[in-house]
């Protein structure tokens, strides 16, 4: 972990963030599988650190594209779990008026786009919305989360390579989680590092411990601050682990089990949580009421979505045109 | 009001300077466009708008996917992009973004985010076989989220770039090869002349309505683009023969002008529909499905898809002249039509 010193205070609030994509997926696990919640969903436990650590060292105007795995983004990014649990009912309460659903899920008033759930569809419209910022001379930056399957996309190529000749304010982030789906990364490609795929356009890439929440925000950080000032796009792998199944009710049988116990043994939450009291930023009993008060947001969360008003059925017929 | 007289890609680079001039945030983004000494494009909108918009005109890689999804990325984030591909036929390779993304955005963000963006597409079957010649407005008949415009004229073609523009959705703009008028070494053979009086000053053409391009009173011909051209050839031949079509061009193809279709064949009890595409699920099926629906009891005669054969353009021109339909051949069919009704 990290050498630099943080406030006591932020550092909690990393982990509550984290904390709450965790409970907030776990509990939307069990409403899928006791089949109260509609759709399909793809969760991100495990994946907690790249999110929240790549979140939290962007600025308000700054925007994400997500995949078809976005709850974490989006509750990283600064939705309520109110908004996204309604979303998840589709309801008229969630972020998109219950049009986008698990999979499209976003607010661009708070930084997200929809979530775009074609693999690697976000990669070039992340270089639109970079090559705007640069026009217009702002200093904002637009940030692409990817899958490691996302990396063999055609328009993977397209994208990085416009964001690199014309120095887009962009960052590519890859969630390598080792996984596309139930194929193996090490059956579809064979250079040993995904960021070593950056050479290719002329841009940095960097592969970072991606359960290491503290790691991906510092690197997060200097590749923004880069952007920002015209030096161009810039590609991280953050090595990662998906510790729940692809989608729906996938067991995930094709993870071999040592892998898997190792994963587990290393996942970004009690990993940060030993670290914070190892580092006496905290006491155990402060973490523990991070757990009950999330616990209580997430409930909350749940009640009010449950309650939330229905779609007219003819609403599906708005919204198409301005 | 004095005017100037100028082709398709005339006007429409004329469109696009113009709102260029107006909002700082319309640019172009394309292949082979803004280059000095290059095109402007394959078929010469563009030509010369760098001297004047050199920051504004975006050359970009053979990308035609990530162009797509460039400019859908910018169009949210304030911008008013007008995207443009080489051929029609390339927006397969762009189809995730245009199909996915482009068309999808707005409605998945429950209306809480705009896509103001403008696409431009040739197509036409025009001496390039399968590859570079194909209709492509079938394929995106079906699909909601982007308005579909066919500009037949250059008045059309400028006044429909100019509210495609400032509409505020996707756009998607149709123009046809052998219309465009354009000069030099880009020119193209057999070209029709689409050649419009283009007045001064700034006009557009709403998106959705179509216009009566010749008044008839035995039958209504639905046509767009060269078949527009070609349907007024026939209707000339026709009324040698005692027979008076009315000749529409619908120009926007979604939204579509069913008002003024619908009160047509009211009247004329009649409807041949033009296409340069295949027969099969094509603007011709789309209107004899509606008339078949909602005008039964208007129509005295079955509706009639004079089409191309379902089959890829084939280069060859004896077989090239044979799969799109001519004066000769609508002009035939119509008789036929008339003869049994």
């Amino acid at each position: 972990m990290t050498k630099r010193s943080y406030d006591p205070a932020w550092l909690l609030g990393l982990y509550r963030r984290m904390v709450l994509l965790r409970q907030f997926e776990e509990r939307v696990k069990l409403l899928f599988l006791e089949g109260t919640m509609p759709g399909t969903i793809h969760q991100y436990q495990g994946q907690e650190a790249c999110g929240v650590g790549v979140c939290s060292a962007l600025q308000s105007g700054d925007i994400i594209t997500s995949t078809h795995r976005p709850h974490g983004h989006a509750l990283a990014r600064g939705l309520t779990a109110d908004e996204v649990m309604a979303e998840l009912f589709g309801k008229v309460t969630g972020c998109c008026k219950g049009k986008g659903g698990s999979m499209h899920m976003g607010d661009l008033a708070k930084g997200m786009v929809p979530a775009i759930a074609i693999v690697g569809g976000g990669l070039p419209i992340a270089a639109g919305m970079a090559l705007a910022f640069k026009m217009n001379a702002e200093k904002r930056i637009a940030v692409a989360f990817m899958g490691d399957g996302a990396t063999n996309e055609g328009i993977f190529h397209e994208a990085l390579n416009m964001a690199a000749i014309w120095d887009l304010p962009v960052l590519y982030v890859i969630e390598n989680n080792l996984y596309a789906a139930s194929t193996s990364v090490a059956m579809t490609v064979k250079v040993p590092h995904l960021a070593d795929r950056a050479a290719a356009y002329g841009m940095p890439g960097l592969t970072i411990d991606g359960n290491d929440v503290l790691a991906v925000y510092e690197a997060t950080v200097e590749a923004a601050e880069d952007a920002r000032q015209g030096k161009g796009p810039i590609l991280l792998e953050l090595m990662t682990y998906r510790i729940t199944g692809h989608s729906r009710r996938d067991p995930a049988l094709y993870q071999p089990e040592e892998e898997r116990k190792k994963a587990i043994a290393n996942e970004p939450i009690g990993r940060f949580g030993k670290w914070l009291l190892a580092e006496h930023h905290c006491r155990q009993a402060d973490l523990d009421s991070i757990h009950e008060s999330v616990k209580t947001e997430v409930q909350t969360a749940l009640d009010r979505a449950l309650a939330a008003p229905e779609p007219r059925p003819e609403d599906a017929l708005e919204d198409m045109f301005v | 009001m004095s005017t100037k007289r100028m082709g398709i890609a005339e006007a429409l680079r004329e469109g696009i300077a113009e709102e260029m001039r107006r909002d700082p945030r319309v640019f172009c983004i394309g292949e082979d466009i803004g280059i000095p000494g290059g095109w402007g494009g394959a078929f010469t909108v563009t030509y010369g708008l760098e001297k004047e918009f050199a920051s504004r005109m975006i050359n970009t890689p053979i990308a035609e996917a990530g162009l797509m999804g460039v400019a859908l990325g910018a169009a949210p984030m304030g911008m008013r992009p007008i995207a443009d591909v080489q051929y029609g036929d390339f927006l397969f390779c762009a189809m995730d973004q245009v199909g996915n993304q482009v068309a999808k955005m707005r409605y998945m963000s429950g209306g809480k985010l705009t896509v103001p963006m403008v696409m431009r597409a040739p197509v036409g079957v025009t001496g390039r076989g399968a590859q570079h010649a194909q209709m492509m407005e079938p394929f995106f008949l079906p699909l909601p989220g982007i308005k579909l415009l066919v500009p037949a004229t250059a008045y059309d073609a400028k006044g429909l770039l100019k509210a495609a523009v400032r509409d505020g959705n996707p756009v998607l703009i149709f123009e046809h090869k052998l219309l465009y008028g354009s000069k030099g070494p880009r020119s193209e053979s057999g070209t029709i002349d689409a050649s419009s009086d283009i007045p001064d000053g700034d006009y557009t053409v709403p998106i959705g309505r179509g216009i009566i391009r010749r008044e008839g009173t035995d039958v209504t011909i639905v046509a767009t683009l060269l078949m527009m051209h070609r349907a007024m050839e026939a209707a000339v031949r026709l009324e040698q023969d005692g027979i008076s079509a009315e000749v529409i061009d619908p120009r926007s193809l979604v939204p579509f002008d069913w008002e003024l279709v619908k009160g047509s064949v009211a009247k004329t009890g009649r409807c041949v529909i033009v296409e340069e595409s295949p027969k099969r699920g094509g603007l011709g099926a789309e209107i004899g499905a509606t008339l078949a629906e909602e005008m039964l009891d208007f129509l005295v005669a079955p509706v009639k898809r004079v089409s191309a054969p379902n089959t890829p353009a084939p280069f060859s021109p004896p077989m090239e002249k044979f799969y799109v339909p001519d004066a000769k051949r609508i002009a035939r069919e119509v008789r036929e039509l008339m003869e049994i009704s």
